[in-house]
């Protein structure tokens, strides 16, 4: 490692940004519009949740597709190898039932986007609607229709996981219990919502026969591995490109069945045809997340310490599984990580996954989490109130503080700075100070409150976490491949894909550490599946820790070949040699070689290298980490106008631990973008459907994402713990802002209404469900404020 | 269905472009698709998330929103026109200064919104550009940095 400028812990300005501040950066839509003779597909989809298919008819000569052009294509199923799960098979297009509002039933190719439109609009599909079932607790009644008609469903009507976990001692420690608290957390329904849509151009060479997709994507390799086995070619004949990505936050990790059939169809038509989604059908049929109730049981000491833990998850997974992590990914993770950071020895819950007709499910930044530390963090301050405690003090009482600690279900916590990050919010607030003011507000007939968050983000989940989900699919490691060239610059390729995160620069200062060169001479090759290593891409927070452990590894690798052939050259023992501004030198000498000059001799004078070492400078690390935690702690400052349910953020806290922080820039502007999400997460934005499971929030006049003026400045304080879980040190950023603000937003909100007795469980807390539970709380009061 | 196209002449960032498109088209896909100009993107195209917004004669527009045919007298301005060669518009260099981008697709809307009111309102106030700021969508940044970097164009264009 080098002993010269050390880059990692900078604000270093991202490589990625002139190309796209200037308009050059190239995303799918892009690619699609600046390649001559592009054809472009429009979908057909279902305009009902359910029914089965009676005819498909074109206009005569219209290219159209349907699952008969496609014959033999496979169905997508991806499984989960356990007893309590069932799978679903997924067609790439519908051709005999459809199950979800906008299900793809055929393919329309035209030579423009506009007139591939006009030619789907003609399609007719003769569906005959049945009854849909889109609500998760009535698809579990016996008489509900099923979704998968002809499907073993052993665990109950539409139930298609059903997992358990106890303790022996639960019981017991509810009869021990001063204080039980029961409370019931609804998630609804939502859309991560990039602003670019989702899209893919496949492209057919009839000259290699190999097809090209070009995707907006956030797992390339898998995307290959699937369209392979899906499509039954070779992956051989196939290559992903991940071009520019305009935001994912997860919907752009799962497989759909779109870009198979765009693959199928460039094959058959020996075609280049691009899918651009638009926003209607982003909103409708994307993949949709969230959608998850709890229903949650506390036993306490009088003293607020947590004896027991009781939950029933269920998640409304829609139609389908998504592909590769199923539809388990939500229940399962929600009952392994529900208890989060409070010492916890009893615990029983139990997760299902539901299917309706609605739209799949897949993960959205934070998963499941953004509702487990949502239902924990109601279930702490709704305690709290009972036993008349501090919201701060119940939270210190139950915080982990020794490490290591295994949760209850064995999950091990690496050590993290949970009470530092509570204390530091305290602080940051001045919390007597807001006590007093809030005081004040309420002799003014004001409601102001405070809500606290504290949580810790499981990531750099390697093979061992995803295993034991049993999943066929198997997740986890990264591989980092590195070279040097002759004139002494380094390429890492990688198999993270990254798509918007900064990742390429944050790299390059690392590997420019242990190399002992700029990060300008370090280039990360990513998003290409011909010309990268194989791995899982970019999501759960994961890239820092295992690609960035990967780039350590190979990195150190690298430097030990490069000390050695220095070493070699100026006679002194490769021990002795340091890698610093783009030198070899004896320490404690001016003794040196440049790395251009060991560069020159490993690929243009190998005879010189010292034997047996081969010619060049290439080398690979692959690293696969058990994982570890990030933690935060989110503090909201709220306001509510009691005669609208308007909620005003006046402050929004953060207090965050990623540990190792590469590119503090970086992590703030992760902070920031996830932070904001969980607000609208928390307040704005719900996809809402009428009885027949309609849409009605199928443009942003409906759909609501946050504006400029909806986000407060967020405050953001960076703790770093470094542990010994992550070899570079960094535990991964990118979905905790997303997992702790609902929490925070609703606790300030049931902190503002506290006088009325309101306690916010459910989320979005939109103005009319705010409104509502101050109605119902204020029934003979309220005057005409009804 | 398919209409008859009209041959239209668009001026962007100054440089004649002669096309011929269907009245239906909008002025964002005939920049994409027939000018060659990739920079403005479609987000939504119902007009709320304005990545499409470019300048017509200095305004803001939402380009998925107006024909191409309504453009053919007016001065274009797309994210392609703000740099000076190598060099970039004061707007490009705060952005990137200042991490007001992460997956840059938002980025030319809110480039060619914001260079359309600091150059009608160089001396506008912090509140009154947050208010033209939330015109646009950015799912990436929770525009904290976005403001940043508009205050600091803001400033070094006043300077």
């Amino acid at each position: 490692m080098t002993t010269g400028v050390r880059w990692t812990g900078r604000s270093l300005r991202r490589f990625e940004d002139p190309a796209l501040v200037r308009g050059l950066g190239r995303f799918v839509a892009d690619v699609a519009d600046q390649h001559r003779g592009t054809l472009h597909a429009a979908f057909v989809r279902s305009p009902v949740p359910a029914g089965e298919i009676r005819s498909i008819e074109a206009p005569p000569g219209a290219p159209v597709l349907t699952a008969a052009s496609f014959g033999g294509i496979r169905t997508m199923c991806a499984r989960l190898d356990r007893p309590d799960f069932v799978a679903l098979e997924t067609p790439v297009l519908a051709s005999d039932a459809v199950r979800h509002p906008g299900e793809p039933v055929a393919l329309v190719v035209a030579g423009s986007r506009a007139e591939a439109e006009d030619l789907a609009e003609q399609v007719v599909v003769d569906i005959e609607a049945t009854r849909p079932v889109l609500d998760a607790a009535a698809a579990t009644d016996p008489a509900a229709p099923t979704v998968h008609a002809g499907l073993d469903m052993p665990m109950g009507n539409n139930v298609v996981l059903d997992a358990r976990f106890a303790t022996e001692g639960l019981d017991a420690a509810f009869e021990e219990a001063d204080e039980i608290v029961a409370l019931d957390i609804r998630a609804h329904r939502q859309n991560a919502l990039p602003i670019e849509a989702r899209g893919a151009v496949a492209a057919h060479d009839p000259a290699t026969g190999r097809t090209t997709l070009t995707a907006a994507n956030q797992m390339p390799h898998m995307l290959r591995t699937a369209l392979a086995d899906i499509l039954d070619i070779g992956e051989a004949e196939l290559r992903v490109v991940t071009p520019e990505v305009g935001g994912a936050f997860g919907q752009k990790m799962c497989v759909p069945r779109e870009y198979v059939a765009l693959v199928a169809a460039a094959r058959l038509l020996g075609a280049t045809i691009a899918w651009i989604e638009d926003r209607s059908e982003n909103l409708l049929a994307s993949w949709h997340s969230r959608d998850h109730s709890y229903r949650l049981r506390g036993a306490f000491d009088r003293r607020g310490m947590l004896l027991g833990l009781d939950a029933d998850i269920v998640c409304n997974i829609g139609a389908y599984s998504n592909y590769p992590v199923t539809f388990g990914v939500e229940p399962l993770m929600a009952m392994a990580e529900l208890p989060g950071p409070y010492r916890l020895s009893q615990y029983r819950v139990r997760s299902r996954a539901v299917t309706t007709n609605m739209c799949p499910i897949a993960p959205y930044r934070g998963v499941s989490r953004p509702v487990l530390t949502l239902a924990m963090e109601r279930l702490m301050d709704t305690a709290a109130r009972r036993l008349d405690l501090d919201p701060v003090e119940i939270r210190r009482a139950n915080l982990v503080r020794e490490f290591p600690y295994a949760m209850p279900t064995g999950l091990p916590v690496d050590p993290g700075s949970y009470v530092e990050t509570l204390d530091a919010a305290v602080e940051a607030l001045d919390l007597e100070g807001f006590r007093r003011r809030q005081q004040q507000a309420a002799a003014e007939g004001r409601y102001v409150g405070v809500g606290f968050s504290v949580f810790g983000e499981r990531t750099g989940y390697g093979t061992p976490a995803f295993a034991a989900r049993a999943m066929e699919i198997t997740p986890g490691y990264e591989t980092v491949q590195l070279e040097m060239n002759p004139s002494g610059d380094v390429t890492a390729r990688i198999g993270a894909s990254p798509h918007g995160q900064g990742l390429a620069t944050a790299l390059s200062q690392l590997l420019a550490d242990e190399l002992g060169v700029e990060p300008r001479h370090v280039s990360v090759v990513h998003g290409d599946t011909d010309t990268t290593p194989y791995g899982w891409g970019t999501f759960a927070s994961r890239s820092m820790v295992i690609a960035g452990g990967a780039a350590k590894l190979a990195a150190e690798r690298l430097a030990a070949q490069l000390r050695e052939i220095a070493a070699h050259q100026l006679e002194a023992s490769p021990e002795d040699i340091r890698l610093e501004d783009g030198s070899a030198v004896v320490a404690g000498t001016s003794v040196g070689v440049t790395l251009p000059e060991i560069a020159r001799i490993a690929h243009h004078s190998s005879h010189l290298l010292p034997a047996p070492m081969e010619p060049g400078l290439s080398v690979s690390a692959t690293y696969d980490p058990g994982g570890t935690f990030s933690n935060a702690c989110h503090a909201a400052v709220v306001e509510v106008d009691p005669d609208t349910g308007h909620v005003h953020l006046e402050r929004f806290v953060v207090i965050a631990d990623a540990g190792l922080e590469v590119n503090p820039m970086i992590v703030e502007g992760q902070i920031h973008g996830g932070v904001t999400q969980g607000i609208a997460n928390a307040l704005y934005e719900e996809l809402v459907t009428d009885d027949d499971g309609n849409l009605l929030t199928a443009s942003l006049m409906d759909f609501l994402p946050p504006t400029a003026c909806e986000v407060p400045q967020i405050e953001v304080t960076h703790l770093q713990t470094i542990t010994d879980a992550s070899i570079t040190g960094a535990k991964g950023v990118g979905e905790g802002g997303a997992i702790g603000a609902p929490a925070a937003v609703l606790n300030a909100i049931s902190d503002a209404l506290s006088p009325l007795g309101i306690e916010v469980d459910e989320m979005p807390a939109t103005p009319a469900r705010v409104r509502e539970l101050i109605r119902r709380a204020q029934p003979t009061t309220t005057g005409g404020r009804t | 269905m398919s209409q008859e196209r009209v041959e239209l002449t668009l001026t962007v960032n100054g440089e004649r472009h002669d096309v011929r498109v269907e009245p239906r088209k909008t002025l964002a896909d005939t920049l994409r698709e027939d000018c060659g100009l990739t920079g403005t993107h479609l987000g939504c195209e119902h007009g709320v998330c304005g990545a499409c917004t470019v300048l017509v004669d200095d305004e803001p527009v939402r380009s998925c929103l107006m024909f191409a045919v309504q453009c053919g007298s007016q001065a274009i301005r797309t994210v392609e026109g703000l740099a000076d060669g190598d060099r970039l518009h004061p707007i490009q260099q705060a952005f990137w200064e200042h991490h007001g981008l992460q997956c840059g697709f938002c980025t030319p809307g809110f480039l060619m919104l914001a260079t359309s009111v600091l150059e009608s309102r160089p001396d506008i106030g912090d509140e009154e550009l947050r208010e033209v700021l939330a015109s646009n969508l950015c799912r990436c940044t929770g525009y904290q940095n976005i403001i940043t970097s508009v205050h600091a164009a803001r400033d070094q264009m006043r300077s």
